[in-house]
């Protein structure tokens, strides 16, 4: 178990924060800047960059689990993401004058969820029948032919102009569109979804997953039903992708075919491999990369030139590094740790 | 097919069966060409012609799907390299060759300027990207993902989001008769259905092309050593030949393919940003549903998708792309490895 995990590299969480004495403190000192973090930068940061960052890495996040723990590269998370926003608008309420059934939020939201997870592990069956470098190509096509059958289709997605005007609710007196708010319940949400990661990841159906990583020909002698451990983590990776499109959809208020084109299904590929595909917080470091760019390019280069950046900057780590930021961190912590510090 | 148990007793094997279906199938589809149609059939099919068209204009577009994607598997089945960024050698190539065409005054300067550029371009991409992360299949991957964001950024920076249209010179311009009949006229008159000659003329040099591709794969050394290299790359390394430079003339082959692809497709319709997608969609499905690294195969996968393409979009316009979609998942659950693929 403990050769597994290491190559996993789940320990590299002890290793991110610090090991030994201090390996609590460092994820203490995250948490109180995560939640300090809203309180004192003006409300456009907490809203639309923190609450940004937050729902791009939960989607990078569940194409972690996939990809990470279970060797599938998908470029099909966000069309679960997707999904689960188009449901949310399809059976809550909206201004599009198209559908728009008005159910409540408690239904709607649970609803967008298990319907994304039902179509993510639909998306897996079809795609664990090949394997390795071919996922990434059928689940492109599959995200591709959303896309197209999204614009196409205006009985129920609406077409190309999708759909606007979805809000999250008011609950306990609260106005969850206020950015403070907001960012919290995507706070809570991410970290729930990371503690869950994380628990899967050392539970015995994590185990088997990372083993039919390592070799699936073993796992399938030794008894495993393959299939049905990766359909499984299509459809657990699918739960977080769908609570991430229902938080999207209420971020942007609005959905079109737009929101889940070609190049926004690479660019969470992008979040999550720039991030790492090792531990948890890699999708969400990558997330704060690609947000941040995205903001401030036009201070750089202009926004019109976004695209060539963020592309660039992911050439770079595809061929410096193996693993993203959370390899080119371990490689340069031991440079900068004090001398006293380095393991002898 | 094999899988399907044949009954012996009745003297008929699973082969005699599907031959006998397929002849069936061809007779009915000559029947819809050369007779006119009787009247109960218009009424559920509508005009003759709109069949007539619907299915050559599959045709020429599968011809076009042929061009491309027949380069992407060739790569794919040498080097195991999925190359995403091969829509953008589409594209590209057909923005240098409208900008040679229109600069000139000359089409087939054009032509040969899209081919060539993307012929040393491919060689290009071999030589400085591939050959660094040789072994590496996920990372050559990423990194074509990361080149067609680049890439598509830049050709938006400096060709901008118009949308271009080539003019065809004269001597491919304008429409032919061709042999089928769409109608009778009250003075017993046939009415034969005109086809634009540029559409032929086309297609007609993807099938020249593909014989071409065959010959040289089955008749000539080197086509010998791509098929070697197919088969057990270390080996034909092993037995002394330079290995890098057929990758290099592969590459040169597929990319030039999909530059003259370009022109050719830009010709038919007309190019914009978002072909690239198009086309690299295309090519997933073809390359998926005819078999990785197998040229019949893209052949084979080329008409049917173009076909289910084209009649899609005439008969059910909001579910074309569900058709093509739907064609995938169904070869994907019978012969995972493709209609003509190996099973390896």
């Amino acid at each position: 178990v403990s050769s597994l995990e290491s190559r996993g590299g789940l320990n590299a969480l002890d290793r991110f924060i610090g090991r030994g004495g201090r390996g609590g403190g460092g994820w203490l000192l995250l948490a109180a800047a995560l939640i300090l973090y809203p309180v004192l930068v003006p409300p456009f940061f907490a809203f639309q960059i923190g609450g940004q960052i937050l729902i791009l890495g939960m989607i990078g996040l569940s194409l972690m689990v996939l990809a990470g723990l279970g060797g599938m590269v998908s470029l099909a998370q966000l069309t679960v993401a997707g999904i689960a926003g188009y449901v949310v608008s399809i059976f809550g309420a909206n201004s599009a004058g198209v559908m728009g059934l008005g159910w409540p939020w408690w239904l709607t939201a649970p609803l967008a969820i298990l319907i994304a997870a039902a179509a993510a592990a639909l998306i897996g069956l079809i795609s664990v029948r090949t394997s390795g470098i071919y996922t990434i190509m059928i689940t492109l096509a599959i995200a591709t032919a959303f896309f197209y059958f999204a614009t196409q289709n205006y009985t129920i997605f609406n077409g190309f102009s999708g759909y606007r005007g979805i809000a999250p609710p008011e609950v306990f007196g609260v106005n969850w569109r206020e950015p403070l708010p907001f960012y919290y319940l995507c706070l809570v949400a991410a970290a729930l979804a990371c503690a869950a990661v994380l628990y899967v990841a050392r539970s015995p159906f994590g185990l088997a997953l990372q083993a039919i990583r390592d070799n699936q020909r073993r796992m399938r002698a030794i008894g495993f039903n393959v299939i049905a451990v990766k359909v499984m983590a299509y459809f657990l990776a699918g739960i977080i992708a769908g609570a991430a499109g229902v938080l999207y959809v209420w971020f942007n208020g609005r959905i079109s075919p737009g929101t889940v084109s070609v190049s926004e299904a690479i660019g969470i590929l992008v979040i999550a491999v720039i991030g790492g595909l090792r531990h948890p917080i890699g999708p969400f470091l990558g997330a704060a990369v690609y947000v941040l760019m995205k903001t401030f390019a036009i201070d750089l280069i202009g926004a019109e030139r976004f695209n060539t950046l963020i592309g660039l900057v992911f050439l770079v780590i595809v061929f410096v590094s193996k693993d993203g930021m959370l390899e080119l961190w371990e490689r340069l912590k031991p440079r900068l740790a004090p001398t006293s510090l380095r393991p002898s | 097919m094999t899988q399907v148990a044949a009954a012996p007793a009745h003297g008929l094997t699973a082969r005699h069966a599907w031959g006998l279906l397929g002849l069936l199938a061809a007779a009915v589809l000559l029947w819809l060409f050369l007779a006119v149609w009787p009247e109960e059939l218009v009424d559920v099919m509508g005009a003759k012609k709109t069949f007539v068209n619907a299915v050559f204009n599959g045709v020429t577009v599968a011809g076009l799907y042929f061009l491309v994607a027949s380069g992407f598997t060739l790569v794919f089945g040498l080097m195991r390299n999925v190359n995403l960024a091969h829509g953008s050698l589409y594209l590209l190539g057909a923005y240098v060759g409208y900008t040679f065409g229109a600069w000139t005054g000359y089409w087939l300067i054009g032509v040969a300027a899209g081919m060539l550029s993307m012929a040393a371009a491919g060689v290009l991409l071999q030589v400085v990207v591939f050959r660094q992360l040789e072994g590496d299949d996920l990372r050559q991957t990423l990194v074509t993902i990361g080149i067609s964001i680049v890439a598509a950024d830049l050709m938006l920076a400096v060709w901008g989001g118009n949308t271009y249209q080539f003019i065809v010179p004269e001597w491919l311009d304008g429409a032919v008769s061709t042999p089928v009949i769409t109608a009778v006229k009250s003075n017993g008159d046939a009415v034969y259905m005109k086809y634009p000659f540029y559409r032929l003329v086309v297609f007609a040099a993807a099938v020249l092309i593909g014989a071409g591709l065959w010959l040289l794969l089955n008749r000539t050394r080197i086509g010998m050593m791509i098929r070697a290299g197919v088969d057990d790359r270390a080996m034909l390394q092993a037995s002394g030949v330079n290995v890098q430079l057929v990758f290099a003339a592969v590459f040169a082959i597929g990319a030039g393919l999909a530059g003259f692809a370009g022109v050719a497709g830009g010709s038919v319709l007309s190019i914009a940003p978002g072909e690239d997608v198009r086309y690299l969609l295309a090519s997933l499905v073809v390359v998926i549903v005819g078999g990785m690294g197998s040229v019949p195969g893209a052949a084979m996968g080329a008409l049917l998708v173009g076909l289910a393409e084209q009649i899609g979009l005439v008969y059910f316009p909001t579910y074309g792309v569900v058709f093509t979609f739907v064609i995938m998942v169904v070869v994907l659950a019978i012969r995972p490895q493709g209609l003509m693929g190996a099973a390896r």
